[in-house]
């Protein structure tokens, strides 16, 4: 986050799009609540699911999914078109406006309804209210990054920030709100294939060399490695031929399981460190049990960047480790000893090799942690960034046109499927599910699918259905809300027995290399009626399109006739005995038909 | 710099008020009310709807004072404290209001104190020792046995009716807090009491469990199911999503046995929601990993493991499972080169443990192949 949580009840304006906060961050849902009910806060939620925020926003954008950049750029086109900018920010502040006022021309409201399905009055309303406002924030969450033009989201909504020159003070900003606990400290401590510490990339021989020297190595990697999913390529010649895996649990998070689960197991050697006995750890060679959050000193940073103490409080089970001990006892096994410093004495080396965490000591941990950047012993911390400058200078617009998902809906395949998290649960349940109390309130993953495609699937709350992409197919009792949109499923992915990360797809953000899990086009179907389809050619074909089928097969007028009233028995002496369920289903699929 | 260091310091000075609690010169910021100032002032007022967290509410009358100037007695809790006033907290008239009104609260209230959750945490039991309540002073006042069953449908905590002294804390913390508004006051009169929309089950309703009415009832009328009471407290992060709330653990022996909001966290001061509030206790699962795996030879990786694991994989010890990964991992560096081989790190891990591993990928495998599940 550019700005700290407290701002949020500071902002006039929340600009909420792709976060279901309530459910994925509920104490900042919490303050969003706060502020609409008792303190007047205005809120536009951009979101193609009616979230509980959209039920009490000032205006709710009901985008399709994936159509982001259209309808931003055309909140931008309303802004200049109506002269709402903000003139003195952006000429003091920022560079590319020209650009990026030419790119936005063509996104009129009109042409981004046709894009994105929200009415251009809405795009109007909400243009003119973000930019009526002197203090307004952006909130988003993965419902913006998990695009194949996730980074052109993000840089959108950092134009329209810049706009409006909501960036840089109280009560504004721009803010990711991370998924988990320490997400955002992972990213900071520099485990991804890019940079070291505090974003120094790796390409940087200085950097290099600093942390050289402070390792004792001679020549550490220039070449930036390999994102996760680039790791798990199947392809002749890519991925990798060994994995150490700490604490996750890709089979169940990572789309398109099929495939995860076939890179990992044509590994030639994989280790697997974690609490418990995953999906991941089975297939494993080695599996070495690590320490719980509550059996370990460190820290957690949050998403408003604040590096907080992390303590111990119960003894591990049996000959559990701390991660940081195993790494440690590890790299002294390959003949390179870390030396056997505990945490503190860790964040000391993090310290003395990451300017933004340059003043993070344990010491000064005692009380609330402290937000970075944080250059040194004496700095207070940074609650909200960019203020008065940018880390670059100025403001750079990115001009960024609208490019369409990589899946669309198709006669194969005609909804749109969207995946996420609720309230009770958390990523790939390993925790809450191993809750009493939250397995209890939730034992069960549904498929939330709008009314209207229910009526046109023939199927009722409750029903079991399979739900098929090209990639594989999974069966889950539907639940039939006007939540999500017509066209629009909704699943979570916590359920190890409904594993929705077999249908997603690896298509990813060419940058950030984030796979696109909120846009997946796949097929519906009462999952009875399925799998007596695989059986029956001539049943699939009947339950699809029953006139064609009585065209296309060599049937007697009798038989004819048997079909078009909806004689069960007589159908189910040529194609086997029905399933109840199915029968009922049949009934009423030849009823709608018309004869 | 130095100007508005300076008008701060004046700010300051107006801003605080000077009032007599008790004969005490009491020092106190403009904008609190009497009874904010007398606690402040570490001078005892009994409450039992106030609730620091909730906006003034002056429901159980408990908290009245007599103030120079003021008509009659009035409820500490509703009144701004003003400069140089002067407060009584205890005077005969003040104590009399105060029994009879906790009298009426505890003729209500079934007393089974000793089996009760709360029993030595209860706030009603607190305030009706200092004043001084004695079974004669109600008995007369009992309005027969009505019992109102439990409502148990919630998995995390149980609701007693019978309990509950109408203090309105939970219904405005649903509110004011969650922002939520499952529940609310119903009924009049006798038949009062907090009611879900329809009188349905807590569990039915739009309950989002956050338990923030529990953290804040008085009495034994909302506690979590099979309560253990902590004996100790750890201030630590909650594990959960990338808010990091501060939370205490409530530890018994080796075992968390609940979970308590900061309240002075900038963070979520003091605000949980239902999994950081309820979700501990995978701390402790019996499925826990407690020794270092193996997997034996011959094991096919394509084999569904249902619970079977001591069927596939042995135990080792520490010094074989990592000499083996040190081993395994050498060879094939070796043979296919440091860019063969991967590392996920892990979100849910320390600051530490990241930087080590990437530390470890770096410098001892040497590769930059480093990632972790931000993108999921």
């Amino acid at each position: 986050m550019t700005n700290s949580i407290a701002d949020v009840g500071k902002a006039e304006l929340l600009f909420v799009i792709g976060s279901n906060t309530t459910e994925c961050h509920p104490i900042i849902g919490r303050l969003i609540r706060q502020g609409v009910k008792f303190k007047g806060t205005k809120l536009i939620i951009a979101d193609p699911r009616t979230t509980e925020l959209a039920k009490m926003a000032s205006i709710h954008l009901r985008h399709k999914p994936g159509t982001d950049v259209a309808l931003i750029n055309a909140m931008m086109h309303v802004i200049i078109e109506e002269n709402l900018l903000n003139k003195k920010f952006i000429q003091e502040r920022t560079e590319g406006f020209e650009q990026l006022a030419e790119t936005v021309k063509k996104y009129t409201p009109e042409m981004a309804e046709k894009i994105t399905g929200v009415p251009s009055t809405d795009i109007i309303k909400a243009a003119r209210m973000f930019a009526g406002v002197d203090k307004a924030a952006v909130l988003y969450g993965m419902g913006i990054t998990q695009h194949t033009t996730g980074t052109d989201n993000v840089k959108t909504l950092a134009n329209l920030l810049m706009l409006t020159g909501n960036i840089g003070r109280e009560g504004t900003g721009l803010s990711p709100l991370r998924g988990q606990n320490n997400v955002q400290g992972a990213c900071d401590m520099g485990a991804l294939p890019n940079v070291l510490t505090g974003y120094q990339a790796v390409t940087d021989q200085e950097k290099r060399k600093a942390a050289e020297t402070a390792w004792g190595v001679s020549a550490l990697p220039a070449k930036p490695g390999l994102t996760m999913g680039e790791m798990m390529s199947t392809k002749p010649g890519s991925g990798v031929k060994a994995m150490y895996i700490m604490g996750e649990n890709p089979i169940i998070t990572d789309p398109d399981m099929r495939h995860t689960r076939q890179s990992l197991t044509n590994l030639e050697f994989l280790v697997v460190q974690d609490i418990f006995p995953t999906e991941t750890a089975v297939i494993a060679d080695v599996i070495l049990p690590a320490m719980a959050y509550a059996e370990k000193d460190g820290t957690f940073t949050n998403t408003e960047r604040r590096v907080q103490r992390v303590r111990k409080a119960v003894e591990p089970p049996g000959e559990a480790k701390a991660d940081w001990e195993i790494i440690t006892l590890l790299a002294e096994k390959m003949g390179h000893p870390f030396g056997r410093k505990n945490p503190e004495q860790i964040m000391e080396e993090i310290a003395s090799l990451t300017p933004i965490y340059g003043g993070i000591h344990y010491d000064r941990l005692n009380g609330y942690g402290l937000q970075w950047p944080c250059t040194d012993r004496n700095h207070p911390g940074t609650p909200f960034l960019h203020q008065g400058k940018f880390n670059r200078g100025l403001g750079k617009f990115h001009a960024v046109e609208y490019k369409p998902p990589a899946e669309s809906v198709s006669s194969g395949f005609p909804l749109i499927l969207t995946t996420g998290r609720i309230l009770e649960h958390y990523h790939a349940g390993s925790m809450t599910r191993r809750s009493e109390v939250l397995d209890k309130l939730c034992p069960n993953g549904t498929i939330d699918i709008h009314p209207e495609d229910a009526l046109k699937l023939g199927i009722v709350d409750g029903d079991i259905v399979a739900i098929a992409s090209e990639r594989g197919k999974i069966e889950a009792p539907v639940r039939i809300t006007d939540e999500t949109a017509p066209g629009l499923a909704f699943m979570a992915f916590h359920w190890s027995e409904l594993p929705v990360n077999v249908v997603t797809s690896t298509a990813s953000d060419p940058s950030a290399k984030i796979p696109e899990f909120k846009v997946s086009a796949v097929k519906a179907v009462l999952a009875v009626l399925d799998r007596a389809s695989q059986d029956n050619a001539f049943f699939a074909r009947l339950a699809e399109n029953p006139v064609e089928a009585l065209k296309e097969y060599d049937l007697t007028p009798e038989e004819k006739a048997a079909i078009a009233s909806g004689d069960i028995r007589k159908i189910e002496s040529w194609v086997g005995k029905l399933d109840e369920r199915l029968k009922k289903w049949l009934i009423a699929r030849l009823q709608q038909e018309k004869w | 710099m130095t100007t508005t260091a300076s008008t701060t310091a004046e700010e300051k000075k107006v801003a605080t008020i000077t009032l007599t609690i008790d004969g005490k010169k009491v020092e106190a910021p403009k904008g609190v009310t009497v009874l904010e100032a007398a606690l402040g002032a570490d001078i005892y007022i009994p409450t039992l709807c106030y609730d620091p967290d909730l906006k003034p509410y002056g429901a159980c009358r408990l908290c009245v004072v007599e103030i120079d100037g003021m008509r009659g007695i009035v409820s500490s809790c509703t009144t701004p404290a003003a400069d140089k006033m002067v407060v009584h907290t205890e005077t005969p008239k003040v104590n009399q209001a105060r029994r009879i009104a906790i009298e009426l609260i505890m003729a209500n209230h079934i007393g089974d104190c000793l089996t009760c959750a709360k029993n030595q945490q209860c706030e009603l039991q607190k305030v009706a020792r200092y004043l001084g309540i004695e079974q004669e002073h109600f008995d007369r006042l009992r309005k027969g046995t009505r019992v109102l069953p439990i409502d148990k449908s919630h998995p995390a905590f149980d609701r007693d009716h019978n309990k509950c002294i109408l203090c309105g804390r939970c219904v405005r913390a649903c509110q004011e807090i969650a922002g939520v508004g499952a529940i609310d006051l119903a009924y009049r009169g006798y038949a009062a009491k907090v009611s879900t929309f329809g009188d349905k089950p807590i569990h039915d309703s739009i309950c989002e469990s956050c338990g923030e009415c529990i953290a804040r009832c008085p009495t034994g009328a909302l506690v979590p199911k099979r309560t253990r009471q902590a004996t100790r407290h750890v201030k630590t992060i909650c594990p959960y999503c990338g808010v990091g709330c501060s939370i205490y653990l409530g530890m018994r022996g080796n075992e968390i046995v609940e979970v308590q909001g900061d309240r002075e966290s900038p963070v979520n001061k003091g605000g949980l929601c239902v999994k950081g509030r309820f979700g501990f206790d995978f701390v402790n699962h019996p499925s826990r990993l407690t020794k270092p795996l193996i997997r034996k030879e011959g094991k096919g990786k394509d084999i569904q493991v249902n619970g079977n694991f001591k069927d596939i994989f042995r135990e080792a010890t520490w010094d074989e499972a990592l000499d083996l990964v040190a081993k395994r991992l050498n060879q094939i560096k070796e043979k296919y080169g440091p860019d063969s081989i991967g590392v996920l790190s892990s979100a849910k891990c320390t600051n530490e443990e990241n930087y080590l591993l990437q530390k470890f990928t770096r410098a001892v495998i040497g590769t930059n192949n480093i990632d972790h599940c931000a993108r999921l």
